[in-house]
């Protein structure tokens, strides 16, 4: 058997040098820290070893890889969603295990499960007090349409608040919740940031609360001690 | 100060008014309330709960449900028997097998259907497998909420297996609509009862590794001993059943007692505490993973041969290969595809042992195809109301290892 | 489960009380129920927790529309040392539903009447703190009565629809 060597054609790839040309660049090296590589000697260093984008491109990178989902599980899917932080389809793979509780720290909503009337203002609330940039993914059948309840009790996720990605089943499996949320991570990627409002044509539906009429109108005060104001 | 003096002072704090000896409230010491909930990591499902806390003691508390309300049982009496099974399993979304065997059970009661042998095994086999995997979400979550991070993964690692399992016999994970009116829906493939008995070798093992991690750990320790007990009688007047009801001393277990789906053929024991405290909780369900190990061994070794539903043709579908040949099963399928079998009228109420607890269908029929009301006495509805007793005058971190211990499931509580 | 006789002997006992206090009895696959008078219940229920049936397993509602009395209420009962169960049922019209609560009497009755009220529209007098339970709390209607509707709606999507109903004008999706 005899081994082929194969010689590299063209000039070589940034990082992917043959050994001897790495004297070479440690030297290129110390030369760009002294300030004296000038001229074509520069445009080279440059083009070796620093990667150019847009600063949209590299921060929806960025963004998409270091996803933080809020924990959001309704109902059947939230087990599922459980599902694929556990080993076997490990979602600390593609970056996002750390769930966190509070929305304010939180970037995805991932609405897992039948959301009832009584529960819808509050995943408004929730998604409210998420920051931009924000997505949400419905997952489930009866988040995305009623699944499999079409009745007075259920409203479906996209009444109430806009949702990028829906995951059909009932409920879906890890693998295609993956599915999603990859096919999210895609659309971030591919899209420039922009808030809810101006992927979803929601302009104009932005709330201001006059001054005068917000005071004594605090929402959710009761006072201490009082437990059967429910 | 050494440990033990230090552990010595901790126990003698008596956290009740009487005990802090507070006579009179000081103006500085003012009850707070507290809203935990809907959305919160420690919930079991979107659980409120509306907290009065005297600085980190709860004084009272009042749980808030209704946020999960999906109006199943509404919904089933829109439907044809045969199509309320894939409703009714979405309610207490952990034992999906436990929902359809009520339901099926009380229509099969209504309907004067035999369930033959085999089908009965059949389901006592995926009932146990299904406890099994309930007690071990329990598990992993309940030890997520008391900070044991990892267990999570080990229980989920079993739970996978398990799920593995009923892929194999129905083709879906959760929700697999196997239990059907007459018998199960399909016999199993060859390979299944290798594969279950493979499970069942190793999963001794695995609790014997859950134990080794938990059972003698401090911090749990510290955080279930003595922490929440509540009495028999109290949890007998509440209506409270299940592994709660059991930590507390009481051995009232439906598969005992009032056997079902042939439980009286198994050999097994009903695991119950002595203290009913959270410790005894935990080690209740822990216990009981080992027995359902111990029923499913039993129930592969004597699966008995024979139809895997009734042969009555006017209840359950004909096989497959009949339709070509007979005309009387061709009709026998249009009639039960399209409109469904009648029901004669009557009322019936059907209890069954889930993981929770005591979980009863009631099924009010009219004669007609469609239920006239159906009603699921749901186990975790009626143990919640043992909340407020157990948590009055601990922590506010004892409050969320009750919770946990309580095992509460939201789309059961809610419906 | 008391067989038909022993069913019998107990609403025989109860009749010894009072003639009007037990309407019915029926045994049906093997389970006996009790149809009572709605304003004794509590009556009925102290006599058979006396008996032994002192575990409470559920209360539920019915809609017998559109047999009237219309609304019926359901418990549950088990007796643990025999092994024995036993159903109480109660009828009221929808114009008159008063049921007295047995929360007293069974604490764990509490969030079930609870329901039962908020599905149902059943009042159940004497309860310490009767607000709905499922449904938010300014809900109109009682959804369970079989003349509620169902309900249900189209279902609407994101991109699929080019206007969606109650935004402002010019806050529609481009399409």
């Amino acid at each position: 058997m005899e081994i082929v060597r194969r010689e590299p054609a063209g000039p070589p790839a940034p990082g992917a040098s043959a050994p001897d040309d790495f004297r070479a660049r440690q030297l290129r090296a110390r030369d760009m820290l002294r300030g004296d590589l000038e001229g074509a000697d520069l445009d080279r260093f440059v083009e070796e070893s620093v990667l150019t984008t847009t600063l949209d491109k590299a921060l929806n990178w960025a963004r998409s890889n270091a996803l933080f989902p809020a924990t959001f599980g309704l109902a059947c899917c939230a087990i599922e969603m459980m599902s694929i932080v556990a080993a076997r389809v490990d979602v600390a793979r593609f970056g996002f295990e750390a769930f966190r509780a509070s929305p304010r720290q939180a970037d995805l909503l991932i609405i897992s499960g039948r959301v009832s009337i009584k529960m819808a203002p509050v995943v408004r609330r929730i998604y409210d007090q998420m920051l931009e940039p924000k997505w949400a993914i419905a997952m489930g059948a009866c988040s995305s349409s009623m699944g499999v309840f079409n009745n007075y009790a259920i409203v479906p996720a996209d009444k109430f608040m806009p949702v990028d990605v829906h995951v059909p089943g009932c409920p879906p499996r890890p693998e295609a919740l993956m599915h999603g949320v990859l096919k999210l991570q895609k659309m971030i990627q591919g899209h420039a940031d922009e808030g809810w409002r101006t992927r979803y044509g929601g302009r104009g539906t932005e709330e201001l609360i006059v001054p005068e009429a917000a005071a004594g109108t605090a929402v959710g005060a009761s006072p201490p001690g009082d437990t059967a104001g429910a | 100060m050494s440990v033990s003096e230090y552990r010595q002072q901790e126990a003698a704090i008596d956290l009740s008014p009487a005990g802090q000896q507070l006579a009179e409230r000081a103006p500085d010491q003012e009850l707070m309330t507290l809203n935990i909930g809907p959305h919160h990591p420690a919930t079991h499902g979107v659980l409120r709960l509306l907290v009065t806390l005297e600085g980190e003691v709860v004084r009272d508390l009042k749980p808030i449900i209704g946020y999960v309300h999906t109006g199943i049982e509404k919904t089933c009496e829109d439907k044809a028997y045969w199509k309320v099974i894939p409703v009714i399993e979405r309610m207490d979304y952990l034992a999906y097998y436990f929902n359809a065997m009520a339901f099926c059970g009380a229509v099969e009661t209504l309907l004067e259907v035999d369930v033959p042998p085999r089908a009965q095994y059949l389901r006592v086999i995926h009932l146990e497998l299904n406890r099994i995997m309930s007690h071990l979400v329990w598990l992993g979550t309940s030890m997520l909420d008391l900070g044991a991070i990892s267990m999570f993964w080990y229980a989920f690692r079993e739970r996978e297996r398990i799920l593995d399992l009923f892929e194999q016999s129905s083709g879906q994970r959760m929700h697999t609509r196997y239990i059907q009116v007459g018998g199960v829906m399909e016999d199993i493939p060859a390979g299944f009862a290798e594969k279950v008995r493979e499970f069942c070798a190793i999963m001794p093992s695995r609790v014997d590794q859950y134990e080794a991690i938990l059972d003698r750990n401090e911090i749990v320790l510290q955080r279930l001993r003595h922490v929440c007990p509540l009495d028999a009688e109290t949890l007998l007047g509440l209506g409270v059943t299940g592994p709660l009801l059991r930590a507390a001393g009481v051995p009232w277990d439906l598969r005992k007692a009032d056997p079902y789906s042939s439980y009286d053929h198994f050999d097994f024991a009903v695991p119950v505490g002595t203290v009913g405290d959270n410790y005894d909780r935990y080690r209740v369900r822990m216990a009981e993973m080992r027995e359902s190990v111990k029923i499913v061994e039993q129930a592969l070794d004597g699966l008995p041969e024979g139809p895997h539903v009734t042969s009555d043709r006017k209840v359950a579908l004909p096989p497959r290969h009949e339709l070509s040949t007979s005309m009387e099963a061709l009709i026998h399928h249009f009639k039960l595809v399209t409109e469904g079998f009648r029901v004669p009228p009557g009322e019936i109420y059907f209890p069954i042992e889930s993981p929770r607890g005591e979980l009863g269908c009631f099924v009010r029929s009219d004669g007609s195809s469609k239920p006239a009301r159906v009603h699921m006495r749901d186990p975790s509805f009626v143990n919640l109301q043992a909340v407020a007793p157990m948590a009055k005058d601990a922590y506010i971190a004892d409050l969320i290892a009750t919770l946990a211990m309580l095992d509460p499931i939201l789309g059961g509580i809610d419906r | 489960m008391p067989d038909a006789t022993g069913l019998e002997l107990l609403a025989g006992e109860l009749r010894d009380r009072d003639e009007t206090l037990v309407r019915a009895t029926l045994h049906f696959r093997g389970r006996g129920t009790l149809e009572v008078d709605p304003a004794r219940v509590r009556e009925v229920l102290e006599h058979l927790a006396e008996r032994g049936y002192g575990f409470l397993a559920s209360v539920h509602g019915v809609d017998y529309h559109p047999e009237e009395p219309r609304l019926g209420v359901l418990y549950e009962l088990i007796d643990m040392e025999k092994v024995d169960r036993m159903t109480v049922k109660v009828r009221v019209p929808t114009d008159a539903a008063e049921v007295p609560s047995i929360v007293e009497l069974h604490p764990g009755a509490d969030h079930q009447e609870r329901e039962v009220y908020d599905m149902f529209g059943v009042v159940f007098t004497g309860h310490p703190d009767l607000r709905r339970i499922l449904m938010p709390e300014d809900y109109e209607g009682h959804p369970q009565r079989r003349d509620f509707p169902v309900g249900g709606e189209p279902i609407i999507f994101t991109q699929t629809e080019d206007r969606i109903p109650g935004w402002p004008e010019g806050g529609g999706i481009d399409p």
